[in-house]
């Protein structure tokens, strides 16, 4: 038998293949008549139920969708919330003339040709028999009057929605951010079952990082209807579960103070509760209304925004790179001390200027006539610029970089926030990486009065400065302290720190010297001492915008706004026991002591006397 | 001579029917597929709301897959049989790199950006596996004994794993049926089919182990579609009563209210049956299923008439694994099958079904238009 099977038998394999054949089509058949009968079962003894189902008339799922949480600053007020509004939404299939509808619309209410445009794409993606806004948020006047001409306008009706709302507008749209229409490339990356019926979802800020908690869960209900849509009954539901409301550590009313003290200059001021890491102020400078991103802002307006040279749509504090000036010093002076290349009393000689050995170049320092011989409190008081070039040379590049790292320089801060930079902390191996070209001696003198490639974003600046006041323990900033839900509450983020080992005594050497630049007749920033019963650290810096060639003079007067360096300084306070940490940068303010430094007065005066003084 | 001609071809006397012929083309089988593909036209643009768009780039892909079966229609069997194990062997590579390459972006992946395009492994391997299986069991005398049997059933579990893991249940099942159909058709005992269907549902809890929970859930939702009506079990409720409510008539074309209005999600892609069964009611679903039948029988008679073993198990698979694709589709918007990704074969809005399902019919014309001028 086995050599039967040996040899192909042709004529029994093609028997064997064509029975095969036979047997497949019948059980094809077969599983198409099956199908067949489903058809039927559904289409003919199926079809009244399916019809009624499916003509409105009977029961019909929609969603229910939950109420997006609110946003509190610290104190409970209120920074996003949810308003009434009336839409004015048409169903072309019910209009007789859509075309004149419309015409007599736009006559009526005074409807912009770019409104009718919208509405026209929009209607164009829809099914006739589909519900079109044409205008999102009716004003009184409009209410009032096509409540009088609704007969005249079968198929065109008021719907009435919740619709987002910050009554802060500006002032805190870098931080709470706003919400807008879904577009298409969301859609499809959102789950359907939690979005379906929401039209809106967060864009930026607070409302986009934290758009899980704030969106709630949807509900449903199974609702019976007749021709009208009218609702008759409603069989079950299952409600909707709100979105979580938001308690932000920020502090409006002190936001409004830096936002306001920053008065014409375009900058940023950031302040963090030292104890906890909790941003308190967030400025960025100018601002931008949210609310008309939130009906969906009309193209020109949102060109106007995107075009001007004040650049209101920016968030600096979170993504604005700057050089810090003079501000690292406090830093590079805590380096030069752990790496024990200095010790406080070290006095180093300044004659005005720095030159490296065998070469000509002339680092200058910002007082003409140079210092003379400086202690190290001395330098930051009077922001020596020679002092710290030496100190630099003597640190070199890696160890100050290495040591700057730890504070966070060059690395995202990790607040809760999206987009943020991460700033720039230059090595050797950036610069060979990016440049192709070797580290120069001199690029290490001008990282140690922080410029050259050096650049921090405000709310680096202000981790770093907090995690100095707080000898060495470096928190993750945060916005959001607490999520509210029915069910309980739980904190935002959570409580991310790591310590520095430094020495208490080497930190408190440097921060004599930053008490000093607020405190002493020699202090960068004196002027804002007046007044108060404890003590500020500070640090004044002054970034330069120009290039200033050698042996040429920097002159304020002769140099257009826009070049005029930016004003910096960092500070915190009460000295004894560190509260608070601020971050003012107001570009081209020109000086730190002058114009940055009272801003941060101002905020830290405000901040201690509501809080602490009691 | 004259009287064979006549058995074997379609009467068209015209320039047009000589041309075609010329081309390897199977007349009656390009008339079903392009009867087909027009319907496809006619019921997406009323599916994707009669966005003009959506209809000229489905035609520009029909276009390219038309002409793509116009290649391998040219293409001399033999060399298929011939490249059968290296096509296999890329194919499966490919699987392996797609599925590395998923791994590294952490997420499902499926296609490999080409730059030009993207390709996706699992539609060529759907014809390659049952090219595969078929070239080894042509080596063998019919029907095959237990060793091949069991090196066939690796070569088709292979890629169907492979695929299972992207994961994509669809074209995992596809790929499954088609290399089963070559067995089938080889002659595969009916006691070891039967066996094997036993055997599945003894397995069936340890394959529920290894599902993913999307999966589960659509099995779920498939025995019970109420218990989630606003995720999941939407599909199917939904368009039950978009089929329900076309009654035997329809509701004529651009006359689906269900599609839009309650959101019949898909409605151009995995669920356009729906769409069709509303607006052309029982009558155009009978039709449509009649014109699938029509073109399965052509493509089984093609088989039948095959001189050589390879080209007799090819042949016949690929018409099984199409009337697989057809059965499996509407099985699931018809709500008797869970809710797998398979387009409607031929009708369903989308570029890489349709490629390699004229390639399939590629096939099938190069093995038939051959044989008669060996």
């Amino acid at each position: 038998m086995p050599n039967m099977y040996a040899i192909k038998d042709h004529s029994l394999e093609k028997n064997l293949f064509t029975k095969r054949i036979v047997a497949a089509f019948i059980v094809i058949s077969l599983l198409t008549t099956g199908l067949i009968v489903r058809l039927v079962y559904l289409q003919i003894v199926g079809h009244e139920h399916y019809s009624l189902l499916a003509k409105d008339n009977s029961i019909k799922i929609v969603p229910l969708v939950p109420t997006r949480g609110m946003i509190y600053d610290r104190h409970g007020k209120v920074l996003a919330e949810n308003t009434t509004s009336y839409s004015l939404e048409v169903i072309p299939e019910q209009v007789t003339n859509l075309d004149d509808t419309l015409h007599r619309l736009q006559v009526l209410l005074d409807v912009s040709d770019e409104e009718l445009e919208q509405y026209q794409k929009l209607r164009k993606r829809q099914k006739r028999f589909v519900s079109t806004p044409l205008l999102l948020s009716l004003n009184d006047e409009q209410l009032a009057k096509f409540a009088v001409a609704r007969p005249y306008f079968p198929g065109v009706d008021i719907h009435r929605q919740l619709v987002r709302h910050y009554p802060y507008g500006d002032l805190a749209a870098h931080v709470v951010g706003y919400v807008g229409r879904i577009n298409e490339s969301e859609m499809k990356e959102l789950p359907i079952a939690e979005y379906r019926g929401s039209s809106h979802i967060g864009k930026l800020g607070i409302e986009l990082s934290y758009e899980h908690d704030l969106h709630g869960k949807t509900g449903y209900a199974e609702i019976e209807t007749n021709v009208q849509a009218r609702l008759l009954n409603t069989l079950n539901e299952v409600n909707p579960e709100p979105g979580s409301n938001l308690y932000l550590t920020l502090d409006i009313d002190l936001q409004k103070t830096a936002y306001d003290a920053l008065g014409g200059f375009n900058g940023s001021v950031v302040a963090i509760d030292i104890k906890t890491g909790g941003v308190l102020v967030f400025v960025s400078r100018p601002g931008f209304d949210p609310n008309p991103f939130v009906v969906g802002i009309s193209n020109d307006n949102y060109e106007a925004l995107q075009s001007n040279e004040n650049q209101p749509l920016y968030n600096r504090a979170l993504r604005g790179l700057y050089p810090p000036g003079s501000t690292v010093k406090p830093f590079v002076a805590l380096a030069g001390l752990e790496y024990e290349a200095i010790t406080p009393e070290q006095k180093l000689f300044c004659p005005g200027y720095y030159q490296l050995p065998g070469v000509t170049h002339k680092y200058r320092d910002w007082k003409k006539g140079g210092h003379g011989s400086v202690s190290m409190n001395q330098a930051i008081t009077e922001s020596c610029d020679v002092y710290f070039y030496r100190l630099a040379a003597t640190l070199g590049i890696d160890n100050m970089v290495s040591f700057m790292q730890k504070f966070g320089f060059g690395e995202k801060t990790g607040i809760d926030l999206v987009g943020e930079k991460s700033g720039l902390l230059p090595t050797r191996e950036w610069k060979r990486e990016k440049k192709n070209q070797a580290w120069y001696p001199g690029e290490t003198l001008i990282t140690g009065i922080g410029q050259g490639y050096l650049q921090v974003t405000p709310i680096q600046l202000a981790k770093a400065t907090a995690a100095l006041a707080n000898q060495g323990k470096v928190i993750t900033p945060f916005l959001v302290d607490k999520v509210v839900s029915a069910k309980g509450s739980h904190p935002g983020s959570e409580l991310s720190y790591y310590n520095i080992s430094v020495k208490t005594d080497n930190v408190n050497a440097v921060i004599a010297g930053m008490v000093n630049v607020v405190h002493s007749a020699r202090g960068t920033a004196k002027g804002i001492n007046k007044n108060i019963n404890y003590q500020i650290a500070g640090k004044t810096g002054t970034a330069q915008v120009l290039g200033i060639k050698q042996n040429a003079k920097y002159n304020e007067n002769n140099i257009d706004f826009k070049y005029r360096d930016h004003a910096l300084f960092v500070s915190f306070a009460p000295v004894d026991d560190p509260k608070i940490a601020v971050v003012v940068i107001a570009e081209n303010g020109g000086h730190g002591g002058s114009v940055a430094a009272p801003i941060a007065g101002q905020v830290i005066k405000q901040y201690l006397e509501e809080n602490y003084e009691k | 001579m004259r009287s064979e001609t006549r058995h074997e071809q379609f009467e068209v006397p015209s320039v047009l029917g000589n041309f075609l012929r010329k081309l390897h083309i199977d007349i009656p089988l390009f008339l079903g597929l392009i009867l087909t593909s027009t319907l496809s036209m006619i019921i997406l643009y009323s599916a994707g709301s009669q966005d003009m768009d959506v209809l000229t780039r489905q035609v520009s892909r029909v276009g390219l897959a038309f002409g793509l079966m116009i290649v391998l229609a040219h293409v001399d069997p033999y060399q298929f049989k011939r490249y059968a194990t290296i096509l296999f062997g890329i194919g499966i590579i490919l699987l392996f790199a797609v599925l590395i390459m998923g791994r590294i972006s952490m997420g499902a992946q499926r296609w490999l950006d080409l730059g030009v395009f993207r390709f996706q492994p699992s539609e060529m391997i759907k014809l390659t596996t049952p090219m595969m299986v078929a070239w080894y069991l042509a080596e063998y005398s019919m029907p095959p004994k237990a060793k091949q049997l069991l090196i066939a059933s690796i070569l088709i579990l292979l890629p169907t794993l492979l695929i299972a893991k992207q994961p994509d249940l669809g074209t995992a099942l596809l790929v499954a049926s088609s290399g089963a159909g070559v067995l089938f058709f080889a002659g595969l005992s009916w006691w070891i089919m039967l066996g094997i269907v036993a055997f599945i549902g003894a397995l069936t809890p340890i394959i529920w182990h290894f599902l993913h929970g999307y999966q589960r859930d659509r099995v779920l939702t498939f025995l019970n579609p109420e218990a989630d009506p606003l995720g999941r079990g939407y599909h199917i409720i939904q368009s039950k009563i978009a089929i329900g409510s076309g009654g035997v008539y329809g509701k004529g074309w651009l006359g689906s209210t269900q599609s839009e209005l309650e959101f019949l999600p898909e409605s151009s892609t995995d669920f356009i049956f729906a769409v069709f069964a509303e607006e052309f009611g029982l009558l155009g679903c009978l039709g449509l299923l009649t014109l699938y039948l029509l073109i399965i029988a052509r493509c089984l008679y093609i088989a039948s008439q095959t001189q050589d073993t390879f080209s007799r198990l090819l042949a016949s698979s690929l018409a099984f694994t199409f009337f697989v694709y057809v059965f499996v589709n509407i099985g699931m918007v018809i709500g008797v099958l869970p809710v797998v990704g398979v387009p409607l074969p031929l009708i369903s809005y989308g570029g890489t079904s349709i490629v390699t399902l004229l390639s399939g019919f590629g096939i099938l014309m190069s093995i038939h238009t051959h044989k008669k001028f060996r």
